[in-house]
């Protein structure tokens, strides 16, 4: 449990940092959304280092990645190599913003949704999780995965 | 033929679990970890067992203990009681778990005013009673009063819940024996509790474990000894009858 998303007081310190900033509506068509969030320009580096953040993304917590230096990646998910090759950037931001459009079902958290959609928020995550630049870095950096 | 299975699998009904016999979270622990569990010496949680005997034995109130009427190791208790907590009560129109009927216990035969929900006290005391029931499979009937409590619980355990919007079904009945980093999911059975936990180093609660699960998924968590967490208890422990009592178990 340690090591999934955060620890408690690590929220406590980040969670102002999305507060900032207002929700930024956004709209999906043919399972994909096409804009970027706000029209923010993402970037790759900073969105490596978000997909692999335990504060933050957390991706490789359920997914593989091509990070080596962080060792541990969860099998839950399908791994991401070769995902930029196979999805388009507007079809991977709403993976990101909100997989249960696709798979109502998922296990894998909306990283930028309605937070007043959620159930029983904690008052110190009523926030989305990732911000809307952060979406985008991490969408930048999901292209790169060819 | 194909077409005919894939229709069929889309079609399996979405709350099934993953596994079919129960599995205790010992199975998933390091060999280390089994061992402390099973050495009564090396288990820290043993030192929260005799702080609960060192209670059973002491005088309440009115000059009673616990071991005045159980016995002074608690050899007047029956195992097989203790393993069929939460038992439906008539005087609570309700459940009550083997923690609540430790405290009903002080506050009647004892003349001790009730304490509060996982109260240290409490805890020592239900680890301790609890242990006395070690290896003894869980049996909680939840055919009869009990089946409402079962069935809220068994909704609240597959409610999505806070930020992260999972719930506890999507680990530990859909992704058993998948990493999540570097943990393997195990089943969430309860049957360990109350566990030492090796992250804090003291022993927790099922509740106390409850609030860190709600805590994880950036929810607000429910009180300990709330409706919510009683009826979650209920299922739990019922959705693990069978399983060996392991109190104290040893978890990360
Ligand atoms: C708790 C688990 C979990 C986390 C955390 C998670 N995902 Fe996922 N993700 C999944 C699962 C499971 C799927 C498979 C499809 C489904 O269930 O809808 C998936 C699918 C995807 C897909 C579609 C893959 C494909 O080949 O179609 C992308 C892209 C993706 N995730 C990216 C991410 C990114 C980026 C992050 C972090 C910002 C992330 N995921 C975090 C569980 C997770
Ligand atoms: C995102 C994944 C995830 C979700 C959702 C989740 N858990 Fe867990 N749970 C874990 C992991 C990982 C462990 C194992 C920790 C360890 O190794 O000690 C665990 C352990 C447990 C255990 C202890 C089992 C044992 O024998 O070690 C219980 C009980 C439990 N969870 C209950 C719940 C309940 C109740 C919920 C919902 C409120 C829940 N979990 C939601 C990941 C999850």
């Amino acid at each position: 449990m340690k090591y999934l998303f955060s620890l408690p007081l690590f929220c406590c310190l980040l969670a102002p940092l999305a507060a900032q900033e207002a929700y930024l509506p956004w709209r999906a068509e043919n399972f994909a959304i096409a804009a970027p969030l706000g029209g923010l320009q993402g970037d790759a580096a900073r969105g490596r280092a978000i997909v692999a953040s335990r504060e933050r993304g957390n991706c490789i917590s359920c997914h593989l990645l091509p990070i080596p230096e962080h060792p541990m990646h969860g099998t839950l998910a399908p791994p991401l190599f070769g995902v930029g090759a196979r999805l388009s950037a507007g079809e991977l931001r709403l993976r990101v913003v909100d997989e249960k459009l696709i798979n109502p079902e998922t296990i894998m958290p909306a990283f930028y949704r309605d937070p007043a959609r959620y159930h029983r928020p904690h008052p110190d995550h009523a926030t989305t999780i990732l911000t809307a630049q952060e979406v985008e870095d991490v969408v930048a950096y999901l292209v790169t995965l060819r | 033929m194909r077409r005919v299975l894939l229709a069929a699998i889309a079609l399996l009904p979405l709350a099934a679990p993953a596994w079919e016999q129960p599995v205790s979270g010992y199975a998933y622990l390091p060999e280390q970890m089994q061992a402390m569990q099973d050495d009564e010496f090396e288990n820290p949680g043993m030192y929260t067992v005799e702080d609960g005997g060192t209670l059973f034995r002491a005088p309440g109130y009115n000059g009673n203990s616990c071991a005045g009427c159980h016995g002074d190791n608690g050899s007047g208790l029956d195992r097989k009681g203790i393993a069929r907590y939460p038992v439906y009560s008539t005087r609570h129109g309700g459940p009550l778990t083997l923690h609540q009927r430790i405290n009903d216990c002080r506050e009647q035969h004892l003349d001790e005013f009730p304490l509060t929900y996982d109260e240290p006290e409490l805890i020592k005391l239900e680890t301790f009673v609890r242990h006395l029931a070690r290896g003894e499979p869980v049996n909680v009937d939840v055919s009869g009063p009990l089946k409402p409590w079962y069935d809220s619980g068994k909704a609240l355990y597959h409610t999505r819940i806070g930020q992260l919007d999972m719930s506890c079904h999507h680990c530990h009945d859909r992704y058993v024996d998948l990493k999540l980093r570097d943990q393997v999911l195990n089943q969430g059975h309860s049957n360990a509790f109350p566990a030492h936990r090796l992250l804090t180093g003291g022993v927790s609660s099922l509740h106390g474990k409850f609030r860190d699960c709600y805590a994880t998924l950036r929810a607000l968590p429910y009180e300990v000894g709330s409706e919510e967490f009683i009826a979650l208890e209920v299922y739990l422990h019922a959705r693990g009858n069978g399983l060996p009592i392991e109190t104290p178990g040893i978890r990360r």
